[in-house]
């Protein structure tokens, strides 16, 4: 099954990689600065975050007495939640989507979500990519602990591939799920310490606030950007379970329902 | 001889849920309710083509049509029985499917030819030939967005059939483009079914599957009613176009000399007799080029009838229309006839026709055509001849009476 899938995906690599390339060029087909607004907007954004916040507004995190700190806390934060948001939204309606060409050609139904990954983390690259050129002239490279980041950033594109090939799926019989799922990320990015740190929230909701699996991995990052230390990575079992047991669900609901898909495009 | 395609006892429901809700509540119940009602798009299809063949679909619209391609295709699965193909398919079911505006037609191509699961390479190396039939020539590189709708539709043909499928499904598709595109596609169709491709064709255009086709299938509510000759069950489809009324009835009969005929209609007019006869009254099977012909058909009424129409149609061997009028548009007949009288139509005219068989087809229905009230027609009710006659040899199915002259100049330039 997996297997086969797996074969599928190969066999298709090239339409996949196709499919990717005109995701990317599309986006900015049209512009005369073309591919470099791939570089201008997330650059425009890191300069927001950091400058404009330390310099500007003079926000501080506790305890830090580095002034670009809170700047760098959220990007380590902001610009990995969006690569969580992308591949999950994406993959929930790429089924919708792409329903003429499901209805009319028979191929791997995988490659659909599978673009859709590799085309975040293209975006992703380029941007992450940046923030450490950034890292690297502000004079605050963390160093190896870098190399953190890559367990980190594939337990959380699990969950969001997971969750998204579900929801996805659900999505096909259900409309009102992408709708019920914008809310729902509000809510999640909030509650998650990305633009605040934890240590603001009062003593009672703490303790509740670390049952989301996504605050041990944002948590992490913040900790390799900013005070450039390795992640605890015991804290991390809570995002791997959760991830696995997503995985699974997603798995077993594609299994059941993807054939029918096709009946109620 | 293995046949291409095995469709066996193929069914497919759908579920029609009433309230969204419906759904939530079956899934929840974990199928211990049942809140929807089963649409059975297929019941129980059962035929089989033997490679090489070509088969034409035809059904009204929500025959099943679609939705056996879909299983045909894959795209979706049956919910009984089971099919079979055998080698490689290519299905045209929408042309320029994928197709983004703003990408060029060389990248457009390549990514339709990977959705069907071609290589990029092998879509590289095809990519010479399918510029060459599409014949858009600069426009390769520029982006879809500018071409005009035929050059679309020729890129998509063109990388749909870049290299010869062992089983082709046409859809539709082959309406959009021009007669030009068309006949194109036509020829290479034609070229595939010759080196052996099986071909299943879906068309609402009957002359398209008689052309193409060397059998036909028709479906009817989800059911597969008739399977054989294209012009055969052309003609049922045809009657079955017009069955509104309950009390409409379709016969078909073969005739002594192995002719099908179809008879279709309320019957609340009648043709009780009819005739093909020359140009001394006398009846008639065979005419030089150019003779002079009279259909006359006797209609007898049981019903009060206000302005009925009388109609004829010719036929070639194939099945294709090549002559046909009526009354309505000839003389219409104004007067209303009661039950017990009969009327006698008269249609006089010069059989311009090619040197071959024909079929003569009589009508009696209301208005302009058999659509809103059909009361008797009868398919390929008479066979006849076109002989050659004094006239200069000439091929096709009309006579045009030419004159030529030639005039001579000198050869100087300028």
């Amino acid at each position: 099954m997996l297997a086969g899938r797996l074969r599928a995906l190969w066999d298709y690599r090239g339409f996949v990689a196709g499919m990717v390339a005109r995701d990317f060029r599309g986006r900015y087909l049209g512009s005369v600065l073309g591919a470099s607004w791939a570089v201008l907007s997330p650059l425009a954004q890191i300069l927001i975050y950091t400058l404009v916040f330390s310099q500007v507004m003079r926000a501080r995190l506790p305890n830090m007495p580095d002034t670009l700190a809170y700047g760098l806390y959220l990007c380590a934060g902001t610009l990995t939640w969006s690569y969580f948001v992308e591949v999950l939204t994406r993959s929930q309606t790429v089924f919708l989507e792409q329903s003429s060409m499901l209805k009319k050609v028979n191929f791997p139904r995988v490659t659909l979500p599978a673009y859709v990954f590799l085309s975040a983390t293209v975006n992703f690259t380029v941007v992450w990519g940046l923030f450490l050129v950034f890292l690297l002239v502000s004079g605050r490279w963390p160093g190896w602990v870098l190399v953190g980041l890559l367990p980190l950033l594939i337990v959380q594109q699990v969950l969001a591939v997971g969750l998204g090939l579900a929801l996805g799926v659900i999505n096909v019989f259900f409309r009102d799920v992408a709708h019920a799922v914008a809310v729902g990320l509000q809510f999640w990015f909030w509650l998650t310490p990305i633009v605040y740190p934890l240590g603001v929230v009062p003593d009672v909701f703490r303790g509740v606030m670390t049952w989301n699996p996504l605050y041990a991995l944002v948590d992490s990052y913040q900790r390799i950007v900013v005070e450039h230390r390795w992640p605890a990575w015991s804290h991390l079992w809570l995002a791997v379970a959760v991830a696995v047991v997503v995985t699974v669900i997603a798995e077993t609901a594609y299994r059941h329902l993807s054939p029918a898909m096709v009946d109620e495009l | 001889m293995t046949p291409a395609i095995v469709v066996s006892g193929v069914s497919k429901s759908y579920r029609r849920y009433v309230r969204p809700w419906h759904r939530l509540g079956e899934w929840l119940s974990g199928g211990r309710l049942a809140w929807h009602e089963a649409f059975w798009a297929l019941r129980d299809i059962t035929f089989s083509v033997a490679a090489g063949e070509s088969v034409g679909i035809i059904g009204l619209n929500g025959a099943g049509k679609s939705t056996l391609l879909k299983i045909l295709t894959g795209t979706t699965q049956p919910t009984a029985g089971h099919i079979q193909m055998a080698g490689r398919t290519a299905a045209m079911l929408e042309l320029g499917l994928g197709f983004h505006p703003d990408f060029s037609g060389r990248q457009n191509a390549m990514i339709a030819g990977q959705l069907i699961g071609r290589s990029a390479r092998d879509v590289e190396a095809l990519m010479p030939d399918v510029a060459a039939f599409a014949e858009i020539g600069a426009y390769l590189d520029q982006p879809v967005r500018t071409y005009s709708t035929g050059m679309t539709v020729r890129l998509a043909f063109s990388v749909a059939t870049a290299a010869r499928p062992q089983i082709l499904i046409v859809d539709e598709a082959l309406s959009v483009g021009d007669a030009y595109f068309q006949h194109k596609c036509i020829r290479r169709i034609r070229e595939f079914q010759e080196a052996g491709t099986t071909v299943l064709f879906v068309s609402h255009d009957a002359a398209a599957i008689k052309t193409l086709c060397e059998r036909a299938i028709l479906l009817d509510q989800g059911r597969l009613i008739q399977d054989g000759p294209p012009d055969v069950v052309l003609d049922y489809y045809n009657a079955m176009i017009a069955r509104r009324e309950a009390n409409h009835t379709i016969l078909q009969a073969e005739t002594r000399e192995g002719r099908t005929t179809t008879r279709s209609g309320t019957f609340r007019a009648r043709v009780t007799d009819i005739d093909l006869l020359d140009t001394l009254g006398r009846p008639a099977r065979a005419f030089t080029v150019g003779d002079r012909g009279q259909v006359r058909a006797r209609v007898a009424f049981t019903a009060t009838i206000v302005a009925p129409t009388v109609g004829i149609l010719i036929r070639d061997r194939l099945g294709n229309d090549v002559f046909g009028t009526n009354s309505f548009h000839v003389a219409p007949i104004k007067e209303t006839y009661e039950d017990g009288e009969v009327l006698i139509a008269d249609f006089e005219i010069p059989l311009n026709l090619g040197v071959g068989s024909y079929t003569l087809t009589v009508a009696v229905h209301s208005d302009a055509t058999h659509l809103v009230d059909n009361y008797d027609w009868w398919d390929k009710v008479i066979a006849f001849e076109i002989v050659a006659g004094s006239e200069p040899a000439f091929i096709g199915s009309a006579w045009l009476p030419v004159r030529f002259h030639v005039e001579r100049h000198d050869g100087e330039t300028g």
